[in-house]
């Protein structure tokens, strides 16, 4: 099994199912849809080995693979799966077959286009949680971008140009700042070991000046952040959740953002030690406005995807918050909420699409009264609120008590300040509930409605089925980023140690000087 | 001691020579052949290209001078002789269809464009500043008449005029660079001013002389504040000739500015950095600004052509000879994703109704989704979008910035690049989310066009995936400056 490239065959059985899709005639939607849906289940039965057969006792990379791409220049295709990884491309393979069928009846227009770009998407996802090579990373990383601005565009709402335009310059000037930074890392790395490469593993070992790792780290971090989106970068959030297809919302809750903590993981901090543990303060705080901003601003919220999307960047807070304790508990607990938010902000996305499939509006003014008509539909909606809002035996409980215990091991303050979110989160999402689903039916459209088809259902008995496993049973995911977590911890602490050591007065002081070797 | 004509070294410039005749052979037919089918003169010059192409091609391992050191068989000369030929026969292809549909007069169309790349391959293949001078005049003078050969356009006459007066005033600063060279060291062989420079030699005049040089190039590239021309000439002139300019006349003027400057003048670099630095971030960002409120698409592309050449410039400001090879590089990815935006752009239009205005690109993709997704590709090239050419280009130029040191330079370029990505993006946004506004009516889909189109994404795929071969390419032409 070691010889067979599980890897490159994940990232490269969807594209081969969008160029397939592309000789298919246009006036042939439904063989569209069954052959992207078959390549999407096809794909997440590919990924299910990679859980089964990953060694979590064993340290570092799995199932790596590397060829030479350009020698000359330190290039390498160059593959590999950590305990992190791991479960995020699961995640990412699991909600594109639920994006898929949830696009069903939802898309009518420009079928075909509509799902090559979203297996194109799901080639750019799975390559990015992949790649160990700063090139291939970085080519994954914008790839991402050119089908989601499509999907915003093409198929969202009413605003939806300037929501993928915005979407789009946002996370561009983000991450070509970051590019810039790369190149400069590679650079330090040449002037102190002689070798050209972009291979993420060996960067690791590159000793950088405290004052340049706060420069390259910025660059990383406001790359990253914009994608989280952290406080104060997340404006581009609501506008492009609001205005994007269902399915187009869920992926980008589910999986995109996701993307910019999982950077912050593999690549900003244990590329830069230092400077992250010394930006430790201004991240907790952020991440502490961006919990309590998030919860706030979410309650106010007449528009029901908008309230999930500001949820989000109350989520993405916690993630950040624990991430940033770096202890053994707030790290898993990130990673776990990362995972949980994937999950259930995607189920809430499926649960409003649903909804406005049938009745084509999203304000909670329009509705009321719903479990009456609409029982299933209120029950799976049910479930998965007490899940975003981390009710014990969810999955969202784990994830935030771990986050909250780790941010308390870190500073007490940050602990309490980060509470105060979990009683907010209950406030606007049960409000939002009640005023959806209890009371009277107000409007007579309302009455109508039909409860959900076999279809929805199934979809969103696979949601609940994970909310109610990783809940009860968290330790079957734990088990595998135990270790990863483990080494991270390790290393960054190792080379924080180092660092303290370094005398800072020697350092050259500008990149340039640091570089130039003339 | 009388000179003699070293006839066994004219077996060097076959290429060029098989270009003039080809140009003569078509001025002829075009006078003396009635009856002939429509797209005859298209083939002679396709035939012509290649077989220059194909010479080419076999000099590529030499590297001598000729004809008395007036005439250099290079490295850099033959990789970009080869890409000249190259955009000749994409640019010849194209122009199979257009030119059939805007009624131009086709002998005369075809044997200038023959003229002109010949003027091209003169100017990057000496160090002889006469040499280059006859080389560039042969180009621009071939372009003056190609770009108002639609003599009953009102923007055409316009575009041609104003091109020609404009370049006429480059040209005379150009000589005029020469003579102030020649005056103050008494050689017209860049080799003779990187001795002098090296013996201490700094005048006054010299300077001058290197300014004056330095306007004339920037007038070919169409840098800001030389630019002025650019967007007026490239909407006016045929949409092919636009394409053959943004290509071929900015890669013929940079690489030879490059060898003038990196073969001669490179000790003075580490003071002109700072002028050809501002100059570099004002072209980009007054160029990226201007093109962000175009409506019309031609003009847009001139813009972003503009936009290009001062993120060249910015590998350019380095003075790093082995940097210099991104600037081959990028040159050469420019040109596939440039000629194939054009090539889109010209397929759009109807005889006297070129469909410009950006807005006859709405709903594009539903009446013809294939010419969307070649015009997609090539604006997302155009944004440096991976894994496209454009975004190896990119890459390349901006590592070198900060290899030698320019961070700031760097950051303003990648900053650009995002703003540059508005005006690429508004087009795509036209054609995939809005809804028709007008009826497009059919678009002339011809394979011509489609081969362009798909020669052109398949290199813009190759060498963004794959572009090891092309970069050691472009570094074995820059190994002239060792």
């Amino acid at each position: 099994m070691v010889d067979i490239p599980i890897l490159s065959i994940l990232i490269f059985f969807p594209l081969v199912g969008a160029i397939l899709l592309l000789f298919i005639p246009r006036e042939r939607p439904y063989a569209t849809k069954v052959t992207a849906l078959l390549f999407s289940v096809v794909e997440f039965i590919l990924s299910l080995p990679l859980f089964f057969f990953f060694d979590e006792t064993k340290k570092g990379m799995q199932f790596v693979e590397r060829s030479e791409w350009f020698p000359e220049w330190g290039i390498t295709y160059f593959l590999g799966i950590d305990g992190i990884s791991l479960l995020l491309i699961l995640l990412t393979t699991f909600l594109t077959v639920l994006c898929v069928l949830c696009s069903w009846t939802d898309i009518k227009t420009k079928v075909k286009e509509y799902y090559i770009s979203f297996l194109f998407m799901e080639t750019a996802m799975i390559g990015t949680l992949c790649a160990l090579d700063l090139v291939l990373f970085y080519i994954f990383w914008e790839l991402m971008l050119v089908p989601m601005y499509l999907l915003i565009g093409v198929w969202g709402g009413p605003r939806r140009i300037y929501a993928a335009i915005k979407f789009f310059l946002y996370t561009m000037a983000g991450s070509v700042l970051m590019l810039l930074a790369i190149f400069a890392l590679y650079y330090i790395y040449f002037k102190e070991k002689g070798v050209f490469t972009f291979n993420v593993i060996d960067l690791y070992g590159a000793h950088i000046p405290v004052s340049i790792q706060y420069i390259l780290f910025s660059a990383f971090a406001i790359s990253f952040a914009i994608k989280v989106p952290m406080f104060p970068f997340h404006t581009w959030l609501p506008d492009a959740h609001t205005e994007a297809p269902t399915a187009g919302s869920v992926i980008l809750a589910g999986v995109l953002l996701k993307m910019g903590t999982y950077g912050f993981l593999r690549f900003a901090v244990p590329l830069f030690p230092k400077a992250a543990y010394d930006s430790i303060p201004l991240i907790s705080i952020l991440a502490i406005i961006g919990i309590i901003y998030g919860a706030i601003v979410s309650m106010m919220q007449p528009d029901l995807k908008r309230l999930i999307a500001f949820s989000s960047v109350s989520h993405l807070g916690y993630v950040m918050l624990g991430m940033f304790a770096f202890n053994m508990q707030g790290v898993e607990g990130s990673i776990y909420q990362m995972l949980n938010h994937g999950i259930s902000t995607g189920g809430l996305f499926l649960l409003v699409g649903m909804i406005y499939e049938r009745r084509h509006t999203r304000m909670i003014a329009d509705f009321g009264g719903l479990s009456s008509v609409m029982p299933i539909y209120a029950t799976f909606f049910m479930i998965v609120t007490l899940s975003s809002i981390a009710l014990p035996g969810t999955n969202g409980f784990v994830g935030e008590f771990l986050i909250l215990l780790g941010a308390f091991k870190a500073k007490k303050i940050y602990g309490i300040l980060g509470a105060t979110g979990v009683i907010l989160g209950a406030v606007y999402m049960l409000w939002m509930f009640q005023r959806v689903m209890f009371g009277k039916i107000k409007h007579e459209e309302n009455k109508g409605l039909k409860d959900l088809c076999g279809r929805e259902i199934f979809i969103l008995s696979a949601i609940v089925f994970f909310i109610i496993l990783m809940g009860v049973y968290p330790k079957m995911f734990f088990k595998k980023m135990d270790l990863t977590v483990q080494e991270f911890l390790r290393f960054v602490e190792e080379r924080n140690a180092y660092y303290a050591k370094v005398e800072e007065s020697q350092e050259p002081s500008s990149i340039a000087k640091l570089i130039g070797d003339r | 001691m009388g000179l003699k004509f070293p006839v066994h070294e004219l077996i060097f410039i076959t290429p060029e020579i098989i270009l003039c005749c080809f140009g003569f052979l078509v001025l002829l037919l075009e006078a003396f052949l009635k009856k002939r089918s429509p797209s005859l003169f298209g083939v002679l010059t396709l035939i012509g290209t290649a077989s220059a192409l194909i010479f080419v091609l076999e000099l590529f391992e030499f590297n001598i001078e000729i004809l008395s050191g007036l005439y250099l068989i290079d490295r850099l000369g033959s990789l970009l002789k080869g890409l000249f030929l190259i955009i000749l026969l994409l640019v010849t292809l194209m122009s199979l269809r257009y030119v059939e549909r805007e009624e131009i007069t086709q002998g005369e169309y075809y044997s200038l464009l023959l003229f002109s790349t010949f003027g091209m391959m003169v100017m990057v293949s000496s160090r002889n500043l006469l040499t280059i001078f006859v080389g560039l005049e042969l180009m621009s003078l071939s372009i003056y008449i190609l770009c108002g050969l639609m003599r009953d356009n009102l923007k055409a006459a316009e575009a041609s005029l104003k091109y020609f007066l404009l370049g006429a005033f480059a040209s005379a600063f150009f000589a005029y660079g020469i003579a102030l060279l020649y005056g103050s060291t008494g050689s017209i062989d860049i080799r003779g001013y990187s001795e002098a420079l090296l013996r201490g030699h700094n005048s006054t005049i010299l300077m001058l002389g290197v300014a004056l040089l330095t306007v004339g190039f920037a007038f070919k590239i169409a840098l800001v504040p030389f630019h002025m021309w650019t967007p007026d000439v490239y909407e006016g002139a045929p949409t092919s000739i636009t394409a053959f300019m943004a290509a071929g006349v900015k890669s013929a003027a940079f690489v030879t500015f490059l060898r003038v400057f990196y073969a001669a003048f490179l000790p003075l670099i580490k003071d002109w950095g700072d002028i050809l630095w501002l100059i570099a971030v004002i072209t980009m960002s007054y160029a990226n600004l201007t093109a962000l409120v175009q409506d019309n698409i031609k003009r847009m592309l001139a813009y972003s052509s503009i936009a290009h050449a001062g993120y060249i410039l910015v590998a350019f400001v380095t003075g790093e000879k082995l940097l210099s090879s991104s600037i081959i590089y990028y040159l050469m990815a420019y040109t596939f994703m440039n000629i194939g935006a054009f090539t889109c752009v010209a397929l759009m239009g109807r005889k006297g109704e070129e469909n410009l205005g950006i807005d006859s690109y709405a709903g594009l993709s539903g009446r013809h989704p294939f010419v969307s997704l070649c015009l997609t590709i090539f604006l997302l090239s155009l944004t440096g979008v991976p894994p496209l050419a454009g975004f190896m280009g990119k890459f390349y130029v901006f590592s070198s910035a900060i290899r030698a040191g320019y961070i700031w330079l760097a950051v303003i370029g990648v900053l650009n690049s995002v703003m540059a990505a508005y005006y690429y993006l508004r087009v795509i946004m036209y054609m995939y989310f809005k809804e028709p506004v007008k009826e497009i009516g059919d678009i002339d889909l011809s394979s011509p066009y489609i081969l362009v189109s798909l020669i052109c994404i398949f290199f813009l795929l190759y060498m963004g995936i794959y572009p090891r071969p092309f970069i050691m390419l472009a570094n074995s032409a820059v190994s002239v400056f060792f």
